[in-house]
């Protein structure tokens, strides 16, 4: 069988990483929603994290593996603080779109 | 084996991704992302990091998403929104796929030309064999709290800052109780 032959290598990981950072990408540029915003940086976030296991395995060092880590649990504080600011946000004004939040603009 | 499994979870993770980037619910975008948590676990298992593959199933898929949805829900957004709205400009959405095909190229190339400078090794990675089924723990956990315990110990004020930024921020000021 030639496909059992073939073995995923660190740059197919890394490949996929790629895409799955340019979809997030992509999609805090389109959306308008907040809530979808923050979920697509967490897809950057998380292809950044693919990115550092799969080279952690090709050096063989285990410090990659230690970084993701500590993303994930920088990830989980700026989940928390960046929903409470939506819900800060959206309890004074319904249907918020990231183009009403204008109230900075010069 | 592995070709397949990588194949799998990399449809898992590019199938969901897509999703949340599509999906007009907020609701679906959410359980689109879980498909791609886990597709990254998958990845995660298959590259030997077995404690962040638990880790990233908990955390983000479990308690990240769950908090998602409790917002979604809390605030009452559940419903499918208009995606043709073009607030920006109708250049806006062309600009921004041709902006992220260009930073897909620019980034797989740099992956696939710079493959070749990929010698360096390091102290090498514990695997999970029978005799030592929780190396990759082990290592992670010397590594955590030996090199890097300083950052450990400011990750704990970080979360302490950041819970109480969020109590400060979506607690109601007596104000606007009074106003309401």
């Amino acid at each position: 069988m030639i496909a059992a032959a073939v073995v995923p290598t660190t740059t197919w990981y890394l490949v996929l990483a790629a895409g799955l950072f340019a979809i997030g990408m992509i999609g805090v540029l389109v959306r308008r929603n907040p809530l979808i915003m923050f979920m697509c940086i967490e897809l950057m976030l998380n292809a950044v994290n693919l990115t550092f296991v799969a080279l952690a395995t090709e050096l063989s060092d285990i410090n990659g593996q230690t970084a993701v880590f500590f993303v994930l649990v920088v990830a989980a504080a700026e989940v928390v603080v960046g929903l409470g600011i939506i819900v800060a946000i959206m309890r004074r004004r319904q249907q918020v779109s990231a183009d009403d939040l204008a109230a900075l603009k010069g | 084996m592995e070709l397949f499994v990588f194949a799998c979870a990399a449809i898992m993770v590019l199938a969901g991704a897509i999703g949340v980037v599509l999906r007009s619910n907020p609701v679906h975008a959410a359980l689109s992302m879980i498909l791609t948590l886990f597709g990254i676990a998958v990845l995660f298992v298959s590259r030997e990091a077995n404690f962040l593959a638990a880790v990233q199933v908990i955390v983000y898929a479990g308690a990240i998403v769950v908090l998602f949805l409790f917002v979604i829900m809390l605030l009452g957004v559940d419903r499918a929104e208009n995606l043709r709205t073009e607030p920006l400009g109708k250049i806006q959405r062309p600009l921004a796929l041709v902006l992220g095909v260009g930073v897909f190229a620019v980034l797989a190339t740099a992956v696939v030309r710079g493959r070749e400078s990929l010698k360096f090794k390091g102290e090498g990675l514990a695997t999970a064999t029978l005799d030592e089924p929780d190396g990759n723990i082990r290592q992670i956990a010397r590594s955590i709290f030996g090199d890097y315990v300083v950052a450990f110990e400011i990750t704990s004020v970080l979360l302490i800052v950041a819970v109480v930024g969020t109590v400060v921020l979506a607690r109601r000021r007596k104000s606007d109780r009074s106003a309401s």
